[in-house]
């Protein structure tokens, strides 16, 4: 399944442009990281591919059918969004919520069967977190809520999976897990699209990148050519360096001392 | 987490409240054995010569009002159920969100205008669906999505709705409006006829049997309204069916009892801790639950003492409690 992001703009109503003018191709088993400073429209982005908002200018061809003209839940068989993490409001188990990833697929009025059971069974097998599913869905952690949200996106049975912010508000350990998981899911055919705020992901996971900046104009391309010193330390306004470390067997980008005492931070 | 299987819990339910109404039929001023009882239903169904006193205390007083008992009860506790689901908020129901109070005032406006019962159902419905809709909108105006946010926004509805029925009681007849609109607001079924409960029974059943068909999607959009739509579900439209449907529960049971309060928040609840959050298990047993209650209730009102006591006095014994214990229960999840 090929999606294609073409042209897209999003303005508010009040006016204030967020983004413009953006495209690219999602494609199978390819990661596309959305880097940007805060408010840039990153998360703005992801919602209008997934179809919950809607651009005002441009549009999103799931094989080559404008979702503008396409029911949510056809778009929701093709795309799954995984959400910043939320506080539930009630105690679901772990599996009644995977489970829900069966919903684009079955009618208003359809309940979940033995098959939508082993479809949401298949996907927390995937994510091994079988110890997890009769489990409150209030009462795991945010790194395993992690990992059930992105359970959800697979009951789904999507082409492309979006996840906002997927290493927000967890620690380093389970950072890590969740870019290990992506990367997983990128091997199984899986196309990505992630937001995140730490460039150093982006060469870990040797992924696409976009990088929307403050005036919301998207530069699209390759982890090489885009991920170079000039042009982050440009976006951040950060003296930064990325520095190929042979023990690691990968680039990394990483801030040099920060040095309180002298020039940047005086003291006022 | 050790949940009751409940389609046993759910059969159990149905053989308790099905005692219960042949036990309220029973006892009373003029008490008779159950078997009786049964005996009056047969002779009467099949048309033939009966004990006519017996056959006139069960079909023209005890029978209509277990009839309301039931049907208000599981009204009022479904659509607690249903608000919670939607609202993604365990802390509200139909009285603390206002619905019961406007529907109320709706009724009181009905009944001013000499209006009959169904006009006075569509007035309170009207009544509900307006409160509820400020509720909402005075929460999002306030730019929060606390759940303490909503049930405050709520009590100011109900408040605005209360002077509002108070002004209409000082502008009533005190010879004959005045005495309908309060008796009625006190929240009795004592009164209720066979044909009142009629006129109420095919809507409430309408919307019972939509809200327990919907009760799956129900879970999803309690997950929050962008990922009921990442999951393709046309948030606006369920929601707004959910609303109609529990706002016309309310405001039928209303308009048939007037206000009973807690039932909406306690029933729920209660059943959420038997048998877990799943709607597709709760909703039919918050049902059953409910008619239970209140009939189990209003028998208690009818039989305790030689006056009848008002229902939402003895509801309000239990659920003030209640809703005591939920908040201690939940006092880290509230922000």
């Amino acid at each position: 399944m090929k999606i294609e992001v073409r042209n897209l703009s999003f303005t508010y109503r009040n006016g204030r442009m967020i983004f413009e003018n953006i495209s690219f191709d999602i494609e199978p088993g390819k990661i596309i990281c959305i880097l940007g400073p805060n408010g840039a429209g990153k998360s703005t982005l992801l919602n209008c591919i997934a179809n919950m908002l809607v651009p005002v200018a441009g549009e999103v061809l799931i094989d080559g059918l404008s979702t503008r003209r396409m029911q949510l839940r056809e778009v929701a068989r093709a795309i799954s969004y995984v959400p910043q993490i939320v506080i539930p409001a009630f105690d679901f188990s772990v599996l009644e919520y995977v489970v829900t990833g069966c919903a684009p697929r079955m009618g208003t009025f359809e309940r979940p069967k033995a098959e939508h059971y082993e479809i949401a069974w298949q996907a927390i097998r995937l994510l091994r977190i079988e110890h997890l599913a009769e489990k409150p869905y209030t009462e795991i952690s945010g790194g395993e809520r992690q990992q059930v949200c992105i359970a959800r996106a697979i009951a789904q049975q999507p082409a492309v999976i979006l996840l906002d912010e997927p290493t927000a508000h967890l620690d380093y350990g389970n950072q890590i897990k969740v870019l290990k998981t992506i990367s997983d899911l990128a091997d199984r055919g899986y196309g990505i699209v992630m937001t995140t705020h730490n460039p150093d992901h982006v060469l870990l996971l040797n992924a696409q990148i976009g990088v929307i900046n403050r005036q919301g104009q998207m530069t699209f391309g390759d982890c090489g050519e885009i991920m170079r010193e000039d042009f982050l330390q440009n976006l951040y306004d950060t003296d930064l360096r990325i520095l190929s470390i042979e023990e690691l067997n990968r680039n990394i980008c990483a801030v040099p001392n920060l040095n309180l005492g002298v020039g940047g931070y005086n003291g006022d | 987490m050790n949940h009751l299987d409940s389609r046993k819990y759910i059969i159990l339910l149905v053989v308790i409240l099905a005692v219960f109404c042949l036990v309220a039929a029973s006892i009373g001023r003029y008490s008779m054995n159950p078997a009786d009882v049964l005996g009056a239903l047969y002779t009467k169904v099949k048309g033939l010569e009966g004990n006519k006193t017996m056959e006139n205390v069960l079909f023209l007083v005890r029978f209509p009002r277990i009839l309301a008992a039931v049907i208000v009860g599981a009204a009022l506790s479904l659509s607690g159920a249903i608000y919670q689901g939607i609202f993604k908020n365990p802390l509200v129901s139909p009285d603390l969100l206002g619905v019961s109070s406007g529907a109320c005032v709706g009724a009181a406006i009905a009944i001013l205008l000499g209006f009959n019962l169904a006009w006075t159902q569509v007035f309170a419905f009207a009544g509900g669906l307006v409160a509820v809709n400020l509720a909402v909108l005075l929460s999002k105006i306030l730019r929060s999505s606390s759940n303490i946010i909503l049930v405050l926004s709520g009590i100011i509805i109900s408040g605005l709705m209360g002077s509002i029925l108070g002004v209409l009681k000082f502008i009533a007849d005190p010879e004959t409006e005045l005495s309908s609109i309060v008796y009625w607001q006190m929240g009795s079924i004592a009164g209720v006829s066979l044909k009142q409960v009629f006129a109420v029974i095919p809507l409430m059943i309408t919307a019972m049997v939509i809200m327990l068909l919907l009760s799956w999607r129900i879970n999803i959009m309690s997950f929050g309204e962008q990922e009921a739509k990442s999951l393709g579900i046309n948030v606006v439209l369920l929601r707004g069916i959910a609303i109609i449907c529990a706002s016309l529960l309310t405001a039928s049971a209303v308009s048939i009892s007037g206000t009973i309060g807690w039932i909406g928040l306690v029933i729920p609840h209660l059943g959420r801790i038997l048998v877990g959050p799943d709607n597709t298990k709760l909703f039919p047993v918050t049902l059953l639950q409910g008619s239970i209650f209140l009939l189990l209730i209003d028998t208690i009102s009818r039989v305790a003492t030689s006056v009848e006591i008002p229902l939402s006095i003895l509801t309000g014994l239990i659920g003030a409690p209640f809703y005591a214990y939920i908040l201690w229960e939940r006092k880290t999840k509230l922000s």
